[in-house]
């Protein structure tokens, strides 16, 4: 078994790359480890965990702030930040299930390192849109910081961007500052009936496009939304559009009135209050649906939602699969057979409109070629590996991670 | 303020540069007349002018991609330029530089409402793009006070915010994709229309990087619907301390106002005296606080927000009841820097943030600061996200004032940082705060930023002598230094 190192303080992560890198050692750098088969295979020598370095440092509710270590569970967030009636308002989601682990055992870190959010992206914006400040351990064994406490904030580079959705291939991170917002006091979700994709993606469009506030739109097909756990959404007799509303009370009731009168034509209309709300928002966020068949492999794919109909199309023409849709028709979640053939269709599918596939799911040899992250162009390629070896001139960190040599 | 020194081999090529220039961009793309050199001399933060030694306005993205390329190989240093309203120097010209300018890049490439965005080249004004869609009931969110002049290209580079930061983010929050050019002239595409990038974010960190990592040809932001309704309130407050107090208490009752301005005496004054918008002239501190969104929302938070004024000893509330009344209220504070420039011959514009707890103690300090230097000072103040912009009174005819200037407004920058707080919040570092970095970051936090400008420019040609107080060379930077042996924990294995 790979041997494991779990400091608990910033100055022994630095101790330990420091020896890594003079040794010439590869570290696998994780969390709480539930994402470890989400992305390229790690082939390093030791195991890094930031686990130990948890605990919430600082929170200001008033200033909408909160400081911790990345060992830091989602759940102590949760918790805490809720207290206040606040949250990250980035949405979290929680692949544990998914990945076939339990679930609410993600870290701040993690979440952070994998820039990944929940149907909330459309309104609030990724964990990058939420992340104001860092220290960190580069894989040149230095401690280096960067960003605040502040949520404006232009001074030097923004590193925060890119040390989010880097996947521990820069740097180990040893405290992390974000922002928090007030959560809803209230949620409503819309419900329209809709089998046809198209529709669907319309209707979610003219939602969003909306003056009513839509904080998150998603596509159920039938077959996924008799699965749910809110019976509304599970008993609709096939696929829904579900548009959700949340604020406080009396705007909510205002604005779901006003978007169900102009979603009157589309389908029938049904409604979902707090509770079921949050049951089904839950399901999407954590991609639910597909948390069962352990042996499909799971697709991310960003698209413009524009074209989200044409690629799921061509998806569809290839391979057998199951589909819904977040991000107002901007996010589809695949769910198929876990074969290069299938990947080779869905990444071209991706790169026809502009967007990116990511294999979220998949067997070793899936994620290893042709990856789990959508090849780039030359041109940024040769950027990534610059800003790679800008950080980790070694490669000790994670490496192969994200691509082969990064 | 001290910049590279000019390369007197490059100087003494200037006539096969603007040559080389002019076959590039033909036509009067090409400016090498010392009298029409001129007007490119400074930006926004007029304190500092540089003639450049030649100004290139291209019209393509080839012709960007052609004329980095030929300069890439000679050595020949570029200084990007969108509309030339950066208050912090980011594109001061170079003695030995080209400056490049992105006016001529001035069309709206496509609107799409199928994804909710907008296309535009860079030199298309802040304000163009939310015009361009408010017809259908869009707009664009951020809006910096300079809206109506600066570039969408210029709000990248700075990463611009303006008075709705709060609730619906910066710049790099409302960006999806960029066209660039680099140095060596490549073209690269980062982002689209979608949400997220499938690799490292380069999106995210080309964006407030003060044009010194690539020229940016193309943005596509995300556009918004516009809010069923938008109200205000004006409050007076006999004390910063308790408009302070009443800020926190709004935000801890879970409301993000749309906007949320602070001014203190001088500039309610100021302000007053040159609109007469119906400022409350006892009071100590004013704040404007505006809700957005439906109709019903905005009735019900505007009940809570004066009630929660009342709570933290307001002493005048008013709201308004219609646009009319709305706009009246944020005319003086849209008006308060040429309010202030009319009592005083110039002023000097300042931009930290804090967290805003500390707002008490740090006006009550920039106040002795402000008797110690001999020099008047009124406050402006983003107040929902802490950015300060202190405006220091002055008169640059005086001999050695905008020496005292910069000096007093160094140290309220540095009480900034003391207090937990950043150097800029949205205008840049640039030349101007360039010898303050080293108050919010030691070497090693420099020398790793400074690692990604050579990620992208290696030769470093691109803006140099901005942002960072020391240039060192790539070379130098990649190098791997082994500490290891030196504060090795005993109890932590060995490999």
């Amino acid at each position: 078994m790979t041997q494991s190192f779990a400091p608990e303080t910033a100055e022994e992560v630095r101790a330990i790359v420091a020896d890594a890198l003079a040794s010439g050692t590869s570290l696998e750098v994780v969390g709480g480890a539930t994402r470890r088969t989400l992305g390229r295979p790690v082939d390093a020598e030791y195991v890094l965990s930031s686990a130990g370095l948890a605990g919430v440092s600082l929170y200001e509710p008033d200033e909408l702030v909160l400081r911790a270590g990345p060992g830091t569970s989602m759940e102590q967030i949760r918790l805490q930040t809720e207290q206040h009636g606040q949250m990250l308002a980035f949405e979290p989601p929680d692949y544990g299930p998914l990945l076939g682990g339990g679930a609410g055992q993600g870290t701040l870190g993690g979440i952070v390192a994998t820039n990944l959010a929940g149907p909330r992206r459309v309104k609030a914006g990724a964990a990058r849109d939420h992340f104001l400040g860092f220290t960190a351990v580069s894989g040149r064994g230095e401690s280096f910081k960067s960003g605040g406490r502040v949520v404006k904030n232009v001074t030097g580079y923004d590193l925060c961007k890119l040390m989010c959705g880097s996947w521990g291939t820069l740097g180990v991170m040893t405290e992390i500052t974000v922002k928090v917002l007030p959560a809803p006091q209230k949620t409503r979700t819309v419900l329209v009936r809709c089998d046809d994709p198209a529709a669907a993606v319309r209707a979610m469009t003219d939602g969003l496009s909306s003056p009513h506030d839509v904080s998150a739109a998603a596509w159920v097909p039938g077959d996924i939304a008799r699965l749910s756990g809110a019976s509304h959404v599970a008993g609709a007799g096939g696929g829904v559009v579900a548009l959700r509303l949340e604020g406080i009370g009396v705007s909510v009731s205002a604005r779901c009135a006003s978007l169900s009168a102009d979603l009157d034509g589309v389908g029938d209309i049904g409604e979902l209050h707090t509770h079921n709300s949050l049951i089904f928002w839950r399901e999407i966020r954590d991609v639910a649906p597909f948390a069962g068949e352990a042996a499909r492999a799971v697709w991310k794919i960003s698209v413009p939602p524009s074209a989200a109909a044409a690629t799921l199309a061509s998806c569809r023409a290839a391979m057998d699969l199951e589909i819904f849709m977040d991000w107002g028709g901007g996010l589809l979640w695949i769910a198929t057979e876990d074969e290069a053939a299938a990947a080779g269709v869905i990444r071209a599918a991706a790169a026809a409109c502009g967007g990116h596939a990511m294999l979220v799911r998949g067997g070793e040899a899936l994620r290893r070629a042709p990856g789990a992250f959508q090849p780039e162009p030359p041109g940024v390629a040769r950027l990534t590996r610059n800003i790679k070896q800008a950080f980790d001139p070694k490669g000790i960190l994670n490496p192969g991670r994200m691509f082969e040599g990064v | 303020m001290r910049m590279p020194d000019p390369d007197r081999d490059v100087l003494a090529r200037r006539g096969e540069i603007v040559a080389a220039l002019r076959r590039i961009v033909p036509g009067e793309g090409v400016i090498a007349e010392e009298e029409e050199l001129r007007a490119y001399e400074c930006d926004g933060l007029t304190a500092y002018r540089q003639l450049p030694m030649i100004v290139v306005l291209p019209e393509t993205t080839a012709q960007v991609s052609e004329i980095l390329a030929w300069c890439h190989g000679r050595g020949v240093k570029i200084v990007p330029r969108g509309a030339g309203t950066s208050l912090s120097g980011g594109a001061l010209p170079l003695a030995d530089g080209v400056t490049l300018g992105l006016g001529k890049f001035n069309r709206i490439l496509d609107i799409d409402y199928d994804n909710r965005c907008i296309v535009a080249q860079p030199g298309v004004t802040n304000l163009a793009m939310t015009q361009a869609v408010e017809a259908d009931g869009f707009y664009y969110a951020p809006d910096p006070s300079s809206q109506i002049a600066c570039s969408i290209g210029g709000n990248v580079a700075e990463n611009s915010g303006g008075v709705h930061c709060l609730k619906y983010g910066l710049t790099t929050n409302n960006l999806l994709g960029i066209e660039m050019v680099l140095m060596d002239g490549e073209v690269v595409r980062l982002g689209g229309r979608h949400l997220d990038s499938g690799g490292y974010d380069l999106m995210g960190i080309v964006t407030g990087s003060e044009g010194l990592l690539g020229v940016i040809t193309e943005v596509t932001v995300r556009i918004l619907p516009k809010p069923a309704t938008a109200r205000a309130l004006l409050i007076g407050f006999p004390s910063s301390e308790s408009a302070g107090d009443c800020v926190a208490a709004i935000i801890g009752a879970g409301i993000i106002p749309g906007g949320m301005e602070m001014m203190d005496r001088p500039a309610i004054h100021a302000a007053e005296a040159f609109v007469n918008a119906g400022y409350p002239l006892d009071a100590e501190a004013l704040l404007i606080v505006e809700l957005d969104g439906p109709a019903v929302e905005v009735d019900e938070l505007i009940v809570q927000v004066e009630a929660i004024a009342r709570e933290n000893g307001a002493e005048s509330i008013q709201t308004s009841n219609s646009e009319a009344e709305r706009d009246a209220f944020w005319a003086g504070r849209k008006a308060a820097f040429p309010a202030v420039g009319r009592i005083s011959p110039d002023y000097y514009c300042m931009d930290g943030t804090i967290p805003r707890h500390r707002l008490a103690d740090v006006l009550k300090r920039m106040g002795e600061l402000s008797e110690q230097y001999g020099l008047r000072v009124a406050n402006v103040f983003h107040a929902g996200d802490g950015n300060l912009h202190p405006l220091i009174l002055y008169d640059a005819n005086v001999p050695g004032e905008l020496e005292k200037t910069e000096a007093f407004g160094a140290d309220i920058l540095k009480l900034c940082v003391a207090v937990g707080g950043v150097l800029t919040g949205e205008h840049g570092v640039g030349v101007e705060k360039r010898d303050l970095m080293g108050e919010m970051f030691n070497e090693t936090d420099l020398a790793q930023q400074q690692r990604v400008k050579c990620a992208f420019d290696p030769t470093q040609q691109l803006n140099p002598g901005k942002v960072f107080p020391t240039l060192h060379r790539c070379a130098e930077l990649g190098r791997v230094h082994i500490h290891a042996g030196q504060t090795r924990f005993p109890d932590l294995p060995r490999f």
